[in-house]
């Protein structure tokens, strides 16, 4: 380069000479003459820059301009990424360089800030769970249940998993695409048309000793709480498969955790706790198990809490590291290697701010704005919500099909209008016809949902 | 230069816990909101309440950010100082990329918005492939998968899926591995389905091409490879090994680990690999965070293009959209689109050096590394084994299996020692086919004082090794904690994974 870069301080000519010399070559091509000419790239990348700070700073707020975020207008979306609010601690404590810039934690002497807080984690993550075992994460929701199928038939030998009809189908592509090289098959368990629930009879007429797993969603995809858990774990144990639970873990402040009802691995999406949508990513995978069978076959980094060896100082440091890939290679239960750590600090930093009542209390403002956005909308008599006749926590189905218009149709009144309505699901289940999955959370002003049920009433009515 | 690093002793946030505690104060309803929906508790059923206590710390604001500061004091990070882990890619991530991020434009903004308000981030994430593609000389890149081995799954699910669309599947069982392999390339062949075949290296630390022939046939599905390998040497037969593998039939992989080292110099695409993953984490300058966001990219060529993940992203010359029309794909490996603030960043730093600059940062990382390396070599007891003649690029392995058998300190030792110094740890006992392997990547952002600090520091310990070892054996002591018991700490009478509050 012509000047020296702010990031490259050996480029300053005089001193790239200096070590040049000192390894004894005239030219830096020297050091590359071993990559043969064929396959030298003979020409410059075509890339823009180098670009000031300023300028990269000014194109970057530029481009991004165009979005228009939920900051900037009522967006009632969901469906696994979240819209809550992140306390102002989390994100400053996140910033510190010194868990920003750390790599993970194979020198555990030097790295006992960030084990301890991973160490808490799986501690909260296992305590909202009711759970024995959690790592310090997975890449999202979708891949965690990608995991857990393939650790279901590791530990029982088979080879069948059972998940709900009204599973999302990102997840279920996931599952699907983590399980077909391992010959696991997806079988899919018929739910209710009026409730929404798993149909235990149907559940059972599908078990046999091929299946390896009975997973089910609390609250399930389209935001109804599933209540008979107790019943389906027992079917699931009674045939030997394990049961496997997919959460959203802000609800656990107030419904009852996995663990209590019989949960042998339990999955979810931590990003709601603490951590902002960033256009869905990066996420939090959470993945927990009990007993020290499963625990074997757990994938993922686990840090555990120890001493120094003299037995003077408490300690922390990664633990059971022939599970994973550096040590045993081809035979490792996962090849994850990378992980959503610094997620995870958010996340135990956000629960150690909420505690147990912030949590259940936030609980309540969801579900009270939830339920008041239902009632609202209810009295449109052009639509119908929700469409399952089942509790709900935060996420809803509206149908439009009394309308006579479209959901997508809808969909662009509401825009707009700069409202962002829910997902629409139509093509997703095409039995639910014109129906959208709408999310209120925290951050829902109440005018943000009377200016909905307002649009709605004159876009359905008017 | 002086480390000591700090010493709280802080408890555990639960140790910290008092009843009625309270650090954030979440929003409540208004009373018209309370009124209309009646009252929480009863809207859920009773059996699905929580019954027992949930055992989260209760304390306050102040505490919280204390606890949490005081354990960032007690981690070490690459604005500290050096972070020389091989094959990790430690670079100074610059503040610019954090500060990009910091928009409520992509913060909050939710990943199935209207295309029509999203038209910005895509615009980003097209420009970021294109930029990728350019630089890998790959043709469709997709930004799905999270971290370098998620990348490798995905490129090994798509090597499955071609052979499959040849009708091929059945018998193309076999992933060929080179014994000097990162763990997660044999891991994510066979989470995708595929048999792992070992390759050995040559006395040049390359893969020995008459074995890789003797391996290679009909039932070969692919190769995955990084080159420069592990050992720091450019696979100079790429060509041929390219050769071999395609004329048989099979894909070839690149493990991107290692790119920083040729960037601007040599594509991967342009050496003959069919799929390819980036580390962003590394390449891109993008912070590790303790373990991860990271984010691993895959580019493929053309004729691979049908297969990659859903969403793709297209742009026809006014807007961006995301294309799940794709009935070859093999589908998702994760929900949404990738770890999408990790790419900005990304996007961030590759404006700020541009195709000069990323010439340079291979240029430099493999300068750095090599007066590194002829500095350690210096000190008795090190040794740098397969052609020690030849120049290393980005990273070296040395081995202290010399000093071992001479003073009983291992590599283990020094790396304990080295933070002692201020110097964290090199990569230790990988690749497994170097003894007492202590792998170095100093990358281009350490200044030269860093490096002759760090030279200083391993002479040191060499000095030390023989003339009073114990100063070795019972490092660290500058560190937050002596020498960690680790088999205390997975040793099934003495494991403790959670803490839980007694009620």
């Amino acid at each position: 380069m012509t000047k020296p870069h702010p990031y490259l301080p050996t480029g300053v000519e005089e001193i790239r000479r200096e070590m040049m010399k000192e390894i004894g070559i005239d030219d830096i091509d020297e050091l590359f003459k071993d990559i043969p000419s064929e396959v030298r790239l003979k020409r410059s990348l075509q890339i823009p820059g180098p670009s000031p700070e300023l300028e990269v700073r000014q194109n970057v707020a530029k481009t991004l301009e165009k979005n228009t975020s939920s900051a900037d207008i009522p967006v009632f979306l969901g469906a696994g990424v979240w819209p809550h609010y992140v306390p102002t601690v989390v994100e400053e404590i996140v910033r510190r360089a010194e868990f920003l810039t750390s790599y993970t934690p194979y020198q555990p002497e030097a790295s006992q800030g960030m084990l301890q807080a991973l160490f808490e984690y799986q501690s909260m993550i296992c305590a909202l769970t009711e759970m024995e075992f959690a790592n310090c994460s997975l890449y999202d929701w979708a891949s965690a249940l990608g995991e857990a199928a393939r650790m279901a038939s590791r530990v029982t030998g088979r080879n069948e998993v059972i998940v709900p009809h009204y599973l999302h189908p990102e997840r279920l592509a996931t599952l699907r695409a983590y399980s077909e090289p391992a010959g696991i098959e997806i079988i899919e368990a018929q739910q209710d048309a009026e409730t929404g629930q798993i149909i235990i009879e149907d559940l059972e007429t599908k078990l046999s000793s091929r299946t390896a797993g009975v997973y089910i969603e609390n609250p399930s995809y389209l935001g109804y709480v599933e209540t008979e858990v107790e019943a389906i774990g027992d079917v699931a144990h009674r045939n030997g498969a394990l049961f496997i639970v997919g959460v959203d873990p802000i609800s656990l402040g107030i419904m009852k955790p996995p663990g209590e009802y019989g949960a042998d691995i339990v999955v979810g999406e931590g990003q709601p706790l603490g951590n902002r949508m960033n256009f869905g990513g990066p996420l939090l995978g959470i993945f927990t198990c009990r007993g020290e069978r499963l625990l074997r076959q757990m994938p993922g980094r686990i840090i555990g809490m120890t001493t120094t060896v003299d037995g003077s100082q408490r300690a922390y440091c990664m633990v059971l590291q022939t599970r994973e890939q550096h040590i045993r290679r081809e035979k490792a239960t996962s090849n994850i290697c990378s992980n959503e750590a610094l997620c995870a600090v958010n996340a135990a930093v956000y629960l150690a701010l909420l505690g147990p009542k912030g949590l259940n209390d936030l609980c309540k403002t969801i579900l009270t704005k939830s339920q008041y956005a239902i009632k609202r909308l209810s009295e449109i008599k052009a639509l119908r919500t929700p469409v399952f006749n089942a509790p709900h926590f935060k996420e809803f189905t509206v149908n439009f099909e009394r309308s006579g218009k479209t959901v997508q149709e809808i969909h662009q009144h509401l825009l707009k209008r700069k409202i962002h309505g829910g997902k629409i699901v139509s093509h997703e289940f095409p039995e639910l016809k014109e129906t959208a999955l709408y999310c209120v959370t925290e951050i829902h002003s109440r005018r943000d949902i009377d200016m909905l049920a307002e649009s709605l009433a004159e876009i359905l009515e008017g | 230069m002086d480390f000591k690093q700090a010493r709280w002793n802080e408890p555990l946030i639960f140790e910290r816990s008092h009843r009625g505690k309270v650090g954030h104060l979440p929003p409540q309803p208004d009373p018209e909101e309370a009124r209309i929906a009646g009252d929480p508790d009863s809207i859920i059923p009773k059996n699905m309440l929580r019954e027992k206590n949930l055992s989260l710390p209760e304390v306050s604001e102040v505490e919280v950010v204390r606890h949490y500061t005081r354990l960032s004091q007690e981690n070490y990070g690459v604005d500290l100082g050096i972070y020389p882990l091989g094959s990790c890619t430690m670079k100074y991530t610059p503040k610019v990329c954090e500060a990009v991020v910091a928009s409520s434009k992509i913060q909050d903004l939710h990943p199935y918005e209207d295309e029509s308000l999203t038209q910005g981030i895509l615009e980003v994430l097209y420009k970021l492939e294109r930029y990728l593609a350019e630089i890998t000389g790959m043709d469709k890149f997709s930004l799905q998968s999270s971290a370098g081995a998620h990348g490798e799954l995905v490129g090994a699910l798509i090597m499955r899926a071609y052979h499959k669309s040849k009708g091929q599947l059945e018998r193309r069982t076999e992933m060929i591995i080179p014994d000097s392999a990162h763990g997660t390339n044999p891991a994510s062949a066979t989470m995708a389905g595929f048999k792992v075949v070992i390759v050995p290296s040559d006395k040049e630390g390359c893969v020995d091409i008459e074995a890789l022939k003797a391996a290679v046939g009909e039932q070969t599905a692919g190769l995955m490879l990084t080159n420069p390998n592990t050992i720091g040497v450019f696979e100079k037969n790429i060509l041929e090994i390219s050769r071999i593998i395609h004329s048989a039939g099979g894909l070839l992989y690149y493990d991107g680990a290692n790119l920083n080292a040729i960037l601007g110099k040599t594509r991967p695409g342009d050496m003959g690999f069919d799929i390819v993953h980036v580390n962003i984490h590394k390449t891109f300058a993008t912070p590790h965070g303790g373990g991860g966001p990271g984010a691993g990219p895959i580019g493929v060529v053309e004729k691979l293009a049908d297969f990659l993940p859903v969403p793709t992203l297209e742009f026809d010359g006014a807007q961006y959209r995301l294309n799940y029309n794709k009935p070859l794909s093999i589908g998702k490996v994760r929900g949404f689109y990738g770890n999408i603030n990790v790419m900005l960043k990304a996007y961030a730093y590759i404006l700020s050096m541009g195709a000069e600059g990323l010439e340079e940062v291979a240029e430099l990382s493999v300068l750095n590394a090599n007066y590194l390396a002829r500095g350690i070599l210096k000190a008795k007891g090190y040794d740098l084994p397969y052609s020690p003649e030849k120049p290393r690029k980005h990273e070296f392995v040395i081995s202290a299996s010399r000093l071992n058998k001479e003073t009983g300190v291992r590599a283990l030792n020094i790396s304990k020692r080295l933070i002692d110094h201020g110097v964290h740890a090199p990569t230790m006992y990988f690749p497994l086919i170097v003894e007492e392997a202590l792998m170095v990547e100093p990358t281009e952002t350490e200044s030269k004082e860093d490096l002759d600090n760090f030279i200083n520091a391993m002479t040191r310990i060499s000095e030390e090794a023989y003339e009073n070892p114990k100063a070795v054996l019972e490092a660290p002591q500058n560190t937050t904690v002596a020498r960690v018991d680790d088999v205390k700490a997975s040793h099934p009478k003495s494991m403790c994974l959670a803490w839980r509050i007694k009620h």
